[in-house]
C-alpha cells in the first residue's frame, strides 16, 4: 500500500443539520442530524427505500437538499475541490468504449497533464491488483474485476471523501469478501474519510466504525463498532452488534 | 486460430467437414460460377436471345471497350460524386439534426413531428416536382440523394443520443465532465452503433435514388450510359451498367462495415468475425 497512494491527505468532515430531501412526493429525508467526523468509516444501513442512496447522493454533490445544512469540510475550513468528494455505484459503470486505463483515467481532475494522467492511472490500477489489464477493453472483465476498475477511478484523484453506494451488492460471496478488504486497506492507507451504503449488516459492522440505521428519513439508531482491527470473520462481539442492528431493522417493519 | 479450428475438425469423426482452407473459401462461390457458366453456354448454343441477356464474355469485352474509351472512368466519377456529395449533404444535416433533437427536448418539440411527416413522403415520389424545380441540373440529383440519405441518419442518430445509458450520464456528471466532454466522451461514442446502422442504411437509399434519378433524369452517370444503350439495344452495355452499380454499392457497404469494425471495435458485436 505504499507508493503513489500513500501520505495522501486527511479524510474530511461531514455534517448534516435538519437535512430534508422529496421528489415532490412524501418526504424521502426530514429532520436528518448527522456528523461525519473526518477519517472515519461510517456505515448506513436500512431498509429498501429509506432514502440511503439520496442521502449518499446529496453528499456526493448530486442533487441539492431540500431543506437544512450540508457541509463538507471542518469549520474554518474551504470546501473541498469537486474531485475531493467520490461516489462509487452500485454497478461499475464503466465507459464500454474506453480501455481500462483510460477509465480510471475519467477519475482524474481535468487538468491533470497527461504525463501524470498515464501514471497515476496505472499506480492506482496496480493497487487493485488489476495493473497487466490497463489496455484491455472493461467488456473482457468479470464484475467483481469490473468494480476494481470502479474503485481505481474513485480513488485515482485521491479523494477525502468516498461515497460508496453497495458497490459490493452484485457480487458473489468470495469476491464480495476479497473486495472488503481492499476497501478496508485502501481506506487505512488512504485516511479518507468512507460512507458506505449496504444492505448486507454483516459487511457494514466488519468494516465500519460506526453503523448508522436510517428510518423514515431520520436516523433511528447509531452505533459505535468498537472491534480492533483487523478483525476476524465471525468475531463473537461482531456478530453480537450485528444482531442487535438486524433487530432494529426487523422492529422497524412491523 | 483457423487452423486449430480445422485441425480440430479434421479430428472429428465426420470427414465430410474436414474442409481445406481454400476449398471452403471457394464453396460460396460455387453456385454464382456454375450458373455464370450456364449462361455463357446457353449464349453460345443460342438459347438465350441475345437482345433478352447478352452473354457474360459480351459483357465484359462491352465493359473492356467502355474502360479503354475512357467513358467508364468519367461516368463512374460524375455517378459517385454525386452520389458522395448528396450523402455528405443529407447524412451530414441528418447527423446534425439528430444530435440537436436528441440532445434538446426543445429541438424536439421545435423539428421532430415536421421531420416525422415529411419522412412518410416517399421521396423518389418527388421527381416531377424536382425536375420542375431543378431542370435535370446536377442539382436535381444532389437534392434527391441528400433527401433521401438525410432521412435515415437522423432518426437512427437522434435513436442513439435517446438510448445511452442514463447511468453513464449521470457518472459522467458525477465524475466532474462538462458538457462538451460528456458528449465527446459517453454521448458520440454511445451514439455511434445507432448512427452506424443509420449510414449503411443511407447508403443503400443513396445508390437506389441516384440510379432512379440517373435513369430517368441525366447526360452522364452510369445510369446515363445504361439508359442511352437502351435506345440503341446495346444489352451488354445496359448489363454492365447494372454490374457497376452493384459493385460500387457494395464498396460503399464494405467501406462502411470497415469503418464500423474500426469504430466500436470496444463492442464484443463487431469484434473479430
Ligand atoms: N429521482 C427520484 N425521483 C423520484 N423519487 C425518487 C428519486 N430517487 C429516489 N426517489 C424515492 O426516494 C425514496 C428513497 O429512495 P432511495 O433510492 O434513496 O432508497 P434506498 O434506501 O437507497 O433504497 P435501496 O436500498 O432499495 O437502494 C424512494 O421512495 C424512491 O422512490
Ligand atoms: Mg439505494
Amino acid at each position: 500500500m505504499d507508493g503513489m497512494l500513500a501520505g495522501a491527505r486527511a479524510g474530511v468532515a461531514v455534517r448534516l443539520r435538519g437535512v430534508a430531501k422529496d421528489f415532490g412526493g412524501p418526504a424521502v429525508l426530514q429532520g436528518l442530524d448527522l456528523d461525519i467526523p473526518a477519517g472515519q468509516f461510517l456505515a448506513i444501513v436500512g431498509r429498501s427505500g429509506c432514502g440511503k442512496s439520496t442521502l449518499l447522493r446529496l453528499v456526493a454533490g448530486l442533487e441539492a437538499p431540500g431543506g437544512g445544512t450540508l457541509t463538507i469540510g471542518g469549520p474554518g475550513e474551504d470546501a473541498p475541490p469537486a474531485d475531493a468528494v467520490r461516489l462509487m455505484f452500485q454497478e461499475p459503470r464503466l465507459l464500454p468504449w474506453a480501455s481500462i486505463q483510460e477509465n480510471v483515467e475519467v477519475g482524474l481532475a481535468r487538468g491533470t497533464p497527461p504525463a501524470l494522467r498515464q501514471v497515476r492511472a496505472r499506480a492506482t490500477l496496480a493497487e487493485v491488483g488489476l495493473a497487466d489489464r490497463a489496455a484491455e477493453w472493461p467488456s473482457v472483465l468479470s464484475g467483481g474485476q469490473k468494480q476494481r476498475v470502479a474503485l481505481a477511478r474513485a480513488l485515482v484523484s485521491r479523494p477525502r471523501l468516498l461515497a460508496l453506494d453497495e458497490p459490493l451488492g452484485a457480487l458473489d460471496a468470495l469476491t464480495r469478501i476479497e473486495m472488503q478488504a481492499l476497501v478496508e486497506q485502501v481506506w487505512r492507507a488512504e485516511g479518507f474519510t468512507a460512507v458506505l451504503v449496504t444492505h448486507d449488516v454483516a459487511e457494514a459492522v466488519a468494516l465500519a466504525d460506526r453503523v448508522v440505521v436510517l428510518d423514515r428519513g431520520r436516523v433511528a439508531l447509531d452505533l459505535p463498532i468498537d472491534v480492533p482491527r483487523p478483525r476476524r470473520h465471525g468475531d463473537p462481539a461482531l456478530a453480537a452488534t450485528e444482531a442487535r442492528i438486524l433487530d432494529r431493522l426487523l422492529a422497524d417493519g412491523r | 486460430m483457423s487452423e486449430a479450428i480445422l485441425s480440430t475438425r479434421e479430428a472429428a469423426p465426420r470427414p465430410a467437414l474436414s474442409w481445406r482452407g481454400p476449398a471452403r473459401a471457394a464453396l460460396p462461390w460455387l453456385l454464382p460460377a456454375l450458373l455464370l457458366l450456364a449462361w455463357q453456354a446457353g449464349s453460345m448454343a443460342g438459347w438465350i436471345a441475345e437482345e433478352v441477356l447478352p452473354a457474360p464474355s459480351a459483357v465484359v469485352a462491352a465493359g473492356w471497350t467502355l474502360a479503354q474509351s475512357g467513358a467508364l472512368a468519367e461516368n463512374i466519377r460524375v455517378s459517385a460524386w454525386r452520389a458522395l456529395t448528396g450523402f455528405a449533404i443529407g447524412g451530414g444535416l441528418g447527423l446534425a439534426l439528430g444530435f440537436l433533437t436528441g440532445l434538446s427536448r426543445l429541438g424536439e418539440r421545435l423539428l421532430d413531428s415536421s421531420v416525422q411527416m415529411l419522412r412518410n413522403i416517399p421521396h423518389l415520389a418527388l421527381i416531377p416536382l424536382v425536375i420542375l424545380w431543378f431542370g435535370i441540373d446536377e442539382a436535381a440529383k444532389l437534392f434527391l440523394v441528400a433527401l433521401g440519405s438525410f432521412f435515415p441518419v437522423y432518426v437512427n442518430t437522434m435513436h442513439g443520443v435517446r438510448s445511452v445509458d442514463p447511468q453513464l450520464m449521470e457518472m459522467g456528471r458525477a465524475y466532474g465532465m462538462d458538457g462538451p466532454t460528456l458528449f465527446r466522451r459517453v454521448v458520440l461514442p454511445g451514439a455511434l452503433p445507432s448512427v452506424f446502422v443509420g449510414i449503411r442504411y443511407a447508403l443503400g437509399i443513396m445508390w437506389l435514388t441516384l440510379i432512379v434519378a440517373e435513369t430517368i433524369a441525366a447526360n452522364s452517370g452510369i445510369g446515363y450510359m445504361a439508359m442511352h444503350a437502351r435506345e440503341f439495344m446495346l444489352t451488354d452495355i445496359v448489363v454492365f451498367s447494372i454490374l457497376v452499380y452493384a459493385l460500387l454499392g457494395k464498396l460503399a457497404d464494405s467501406v462502411a462495415r470497415l469503418l464500423e469494425r474500426l469504430c466500436l471495435s470496444w463492442n464484443p458485436a463487431y469484434r473479430g468475425a
